[in-house]
């Protein structure tokens, strides 16, 4: 099976529907559980919201991954926005800077199995998450 | 995306769709309140059956929604969240503290009516 790359640029707030639709279907292709992806769709809706929050825009990647007999789900969220100053602080529950949310990127990591940030002051910043089939 | 919104004497019913944008949200929290105003209305059901992600922002918004129709005098109910929706809010850390929920539309007007023989 090919699922392939689905790349969504998130610019506008439909964006963030749209990316977590295809996520959805990605999920439900690779035989994921309704809840599992619920899940996998509900973390990159906080992925893409954050996009838009703190950058303005950006890209949603998603793919399907294997390891070893394992097929999962991955999930790339990139801008090149502003950056997070301190990273540990924005994986506290309860942070925000936008005055929007507070709880994203905590929730995110307790939604998927995996979770990967990588972030630099006026670069941007890389969120890489994952989710393996049960 | 239009959230229609039904009036059935004193209860206004919106009826959420799965794919409702960041904007719909916002005016469908404009409307609510709005007809809630027009209409006296005593009660709100907000039907989230079809929504099949519940993130920050429309948990919020719900949140939102339920305190601002309070403050006017009428209350709400959210009917409908699906359990793998549920599942995730919980994950996701978002709650709807001090908004009452209930299993379905049915239920949830059993709810409110309730609540409005208690105050006549």
């Amino acid at each position: 099976m090919s699922a392939g790359e689905i790349r969504v640029a998130i610019h506008v707030d439909q964006d963030i529907v749209l990316a977590r639709q295809k996520a959805r279907v990605l999920a439900t292709e690779l035989g994921f559980s309704a809840v599992d992806a619920t899940f996998v769709a509900t973390a990159v809706s906080e992925l893409a919201r954050n996009i838009l929050a703190y950058a303005g825009d950006g890209e949603i990647i998603l793919r399907a991954v294997q390891r070893s007999i394992r097929k999962g789900i991955e999930v790339v969220a990139s801008d090149e926005g502003p950056g997070i100053p301190d990273i540990r602080q924005a994986l506290r529950d309860g942070f925000s800077t936008s005055g929007s949310l507070g709880l994203g990127l905590p929730g995110v990591r307790r939604l998927m199995d995996e979770f990967e940030i990588t972030s630099q002051i006026d670069q941007g910043t890389k969120v890489t998450v994952k989710k393996w089939r049960q | 995306m239009e959230v229609p919104i039904l009036k059935q004497g004193e209860v206004l019913i919106a009826t959420f769709q799965a794919a409702l944008s960041d904007a719909d949200l916002e005016s469908l929290r404009r409307g609510l309140l709005q007809q809630v105003v027009r209409f006296r209305s005593r009660g709100v059901i907000v039907d989230v059956t079809a929504m099949d992600v519940m993130d920050s922002f429309a948990s919020r918004t719900l949140r939102e929604i339920a305190h601002m129709i309070r403050l006017r005098g009428a209350e709400t109910v959210i009917v409908g969240i699906q359990p793998e929706v549920a599942f995730a809010m919980v994950q996701l850390g978002m709650t709807l503290e001090g908004v009452a929920t209930a299993l379905d539309l049915e239920e949830g007007l059993a709810y409110l009516m309730e609540k409005f023989k208690n105050i006549d």
